[in-house]
């Protein structure tokens, strides 16, 4: 498969996150558009990976493994920042009754 | 072996350490003590500067080096004293009036609290020092270091009783006035050192080929200026009679017998120049012609004792400035010697008068005033000396400058002459209505008059008798051949005047016209201000009683001006310029800081959005329009 359809789906998603995390209110809606988003890089990532290795696979056995390694890294960031982010929500609810992040805006003041 | 005048350093040093002792300890130290100090290291210096005449005198003259005062790459200023003939006279005249001077000041500053007693000896003692540096530097920035020291002492002297206003101004316009003329004399300073690359007066004068005339014309005119603010000559002589706002002691020391006469010897020591120049020589005796006829005029007119006595001296510099621009350097420092001694006594004896009648010196309320036997005959030989009449002192030195004037110049001849008539008017008009006649004064006045106490009337009789005999040691060649000794003495440093002398008929009818007009114009003043009435001058009285409004001439076209200029630029360039500026950034700031609050607003959203349509920016950037 060509990698044009890897970018164009990858920046499909990219761009669905962000405009969940700028349009949606709801504090959950918007952590999964990030995870969205996390995982729109990964795609990519994963996609150049393969294709680097496609191309200089016969004489280097490691090209492009790089790309799979970092993706690694990024579900283990993810993993830790849900479960932060998560437990943050709850907090917010326990005292605000709402996961509304307007209203975290009292926050300033 | 080195030479005996290394010593000289001495001479400035005394009164030093007098300046020292007496400034540091004023609090401690009794008043007689306090005399004893002020006066001790004057009459040392003077000890000192006797035997230094006599080894000049016996033919040793020395240019004594200390230390490197400047030294940066090439151009190296020694601190070096330089003792010839001509400084030495000023020596003589410095610490020798001067030491008088301060036994008459234990006398008549008895009053003052002995802190101030203290102040007022340091202060002179200061004065005498940077006086004698002055004279004796061998080069001309040594010169300015006691030029600027000694205004600085007369500003300090001046304005002594500092708690009064009007004498702080006149202290500060003293000050100011001088140092308009300092900036002319600075400015000459620092061409002759990028000319010649020292300031030496030995270099200088006999490197002058290394000017050309242009060069020498503007310095000469620009070292005048200089003299003018120092000597009180038109256009900056207005500061030395307010300058009578200090002490009378101080007025006979400073602004009569020693500093003002700072500019004659400048001009003198500079001969080599000067006379190179002979567009500089007609500037220097037309400014000192009119500066004496203008100041006589005002001192017609006068009804302070001081004020009379000051613009006298102005008048009489004038004359010195006239004898110089003619080219008698000699008789020119002779008449600073008379006028020394003449005006030292005058001044001192009026200081007497003020003493006895408790401070008063309107002398519309003096007169009558025999009592004072010692005083007012004093202040009467005082007199006759000024008015030039034979033998008396200033006879002789007059005399050779009229002399020396008709040689030149027929008019100027003529005008000087008439400036002498005037003199011997003015000090006559002020002899009889101040001292002769009745008592114009309150009673209680009359009772307390008394003659001032011992060290007054010494100092003042010792200055008579100089100012009777004083002009011995420059008698005309024509009453005695070589009498002239004075002129003979200055021959190293001044050479003698070439040209055709006149014929001795000639001189002695002069002299005779002279003295006539002169005995004439005292004739004139007896009959006229025995009985009089002091009526309020009008027409051109009244213009000489106001001094011919060249105060408020200077100050309608001087200062007022430059305070309009000050406070437009205030308005237009300080308040809506700079500080419109200066206003504005921060007001830029403050708005800016306004406008970008709601930036800050709290929404997460707002700031994602931001951030978001930032990386699109940079990322257009960089892919598009980086190239």
């Amino acid at each position: 498969m060509p990698i044009n359809y890897y970018i164009f789906l990858s920046i499909a998603l990219f761009v669905i996150g962000i405009v969940g995390v700028l349009t949606r209110r709801n504090a959950i809606i918007i952590f999964m558009c990030i995870e969205l988003m996390l995982n729109a890089v990964n795609l990519m990532l994963v996609a150049f990976s393969k294709m680097h290795h496609l191309a200089k696979g016969a004489t280097d056995a490691t090209a492009g493994i790089d790309g799979q390694l970092f993706v690694f890294f990024i579900m283990v960031v993810a993993a830790a920042e849900v479960s932060v982010g998560l437990a943050i929500i709850v907090m917010m609810y326990r005292n605000i009754h709402s996961v509304d992040v307007n209203f975290l805006n009292r926050l300033k003041h | 072996m080195k030479n005996v005048l290394e010593i000289v350093w001495l001479i400035p040093l005394l009164p030093f350490l007098g300046f020292l002792i007496n400034g540091l300890a004023r609090k401690i130290l009794s008043k007689p003590l306090v005399s004893i100090i002020g006066c001790g290291v004057v009459l040392a210096s003077f000890a000192l500067s006797i035997w230094v005449f006599l080894q000049v005198k016996s033919g040793n003259t020395h240019t004594a080096n200390y230390f490197d005062f400047i030294s940066v790459q090439s151009l190296h200023i020694p601190f070096a004293f330089q003792i010839d003939q001509l400084s030495v006279i000023f020596l003589l005249i410095i610490t020798g009036v001067g030491f008088l001077i301060h036994v008459y000041s234990t006398s008549y500053m008895h009053e003052e609290s002995s802190e101030h007693f203290g102040r007022y000896f340091s202060y002179l003692n200061l004065f005498i020092f940077f006086m004698l540096l002055l004279v004796m530097g061998a080069n001309y920035v040594i010169m300015f270091i006691g030029w600027e020291g000694v205004g600085l002492c007369s500003y300090l002297l001046i304005g002594y009783w500092f708690r009064n206003t009007e004498y702080n101004k006149a202290a500060n316009k003293a000050f100011v006035m001088n140092r308009i003329g300092d900036l002319g004399f600075l400015i000459a300073i620092f061409w002759i050192i990028s000319k010649i690359g020292n300031a030496n007066f030995s270099d200088v004068f006999s490197d002058t080929a290394r000017f050309t005339p242009g060069e020498i014309t503007t310095i000469t005119l620009l070292l005048f200026v200089g003299a003018t603010g120092k000597s009180a000559q038109i256009p900056l002589y207005t500061w030395l009679p307010d300058a009578m706002a200090g002490p009378t002691p101080v007025s006979a020391l400073i602004h009569a017998a020693t500093m003002v006469t700072a500019g004659v010897y400048m001009v003198a020591r500079s001969n080599a120049l000067y006379s190179l120049s002979e567009l500089s020589q007609n500037v220097v005796a037309i400014v000192g012609l009119a500066t004496a006829i203008l100041a006589a005029t005002i001192a017609l007119k006068q009804n302070d004792i001081k004020k009379v006595l000051a613009y006298s001296t102005v008048s009489q510099l004038g004359y010195m400035f006239l004898a110089l621009g003619v080219g008698a350097y000699s008789t020119g420092v002779f008449h600073v010697m008379t006028h020394a001694f003449f005006k030292a006594l005058l001044f001192l004896a009026a200081g007497s008068v003020i003493h006895a009648l408790g401070g008063e010196q309107d002398i519309r309320k003096m007169g009558g005033l025999n009592k004072l036997k010692i005083t007012s005959s004093t202040f009467l030989i005082g007199c006759i000396a000024i008015s030039g009449v034979p033998p008396f002192s200033g006879f002789f030195s007059k005399d050779a400058i009229l002399l020396a004037a008709f040689e030149h110049n027929k008019i100027l001849y003529a005008i000087a002459l008439f400036g002498a008539m005037l003199t011997a008017y003015y000090m006559f008009r002020l002899f009889v209505i101040a001292l002769s006649g009745n008592f114009r004064g309150a009673e209680e006045q009359k009772e307390h008059m008394h003659d001032s106490p011992a060290p007054m009337t010494i100092v003042l009789v010792i200055l008579a008798i100089l100012s009777v005999i004083g002009g011995a040691v420059g008698i005309p060649g024509v009453f005695m051949k070589g009498g002239d000794k004075f002129s003979a003495f200055l021959s190293p440093i001044i050479p003698a005047k070439t040209g055709e002398a006149v014929s001795s008929s000639t001189e002695l009818s002069l002299m005779a016209l002279s003295t006539v007009l002169v005995l004439v114009a005292i004739g004139l003043a007896w009959f006229r201000f025995r009985r009089y009435s002091f009526p309020a001058s009008k027409g051109i009285g009244k213009f000489f009683e106001n001094k011919w409004y060249v105060d408020e001439l200077y100050d309608a076209i001087i200062v007022r001006p430059l305070d309009k200029l000050g406070e437009i630029l205030n308005e237009a360039l300080e308040k809506s310029g700079i500080d419109a500026l200066v206003n504005g950034v921060g007001k830029a700031v403050q708005y800016g800081g306004r406008q970008l609050r709601w930036l800050q607003s709290g929404q997460v959203g707002s700031y994602v959005l931001l951030m978001v349509v930032s990386m699109v920016l940079f990322f257009v950037l960089q892919f598009f329009l980086k190239k």
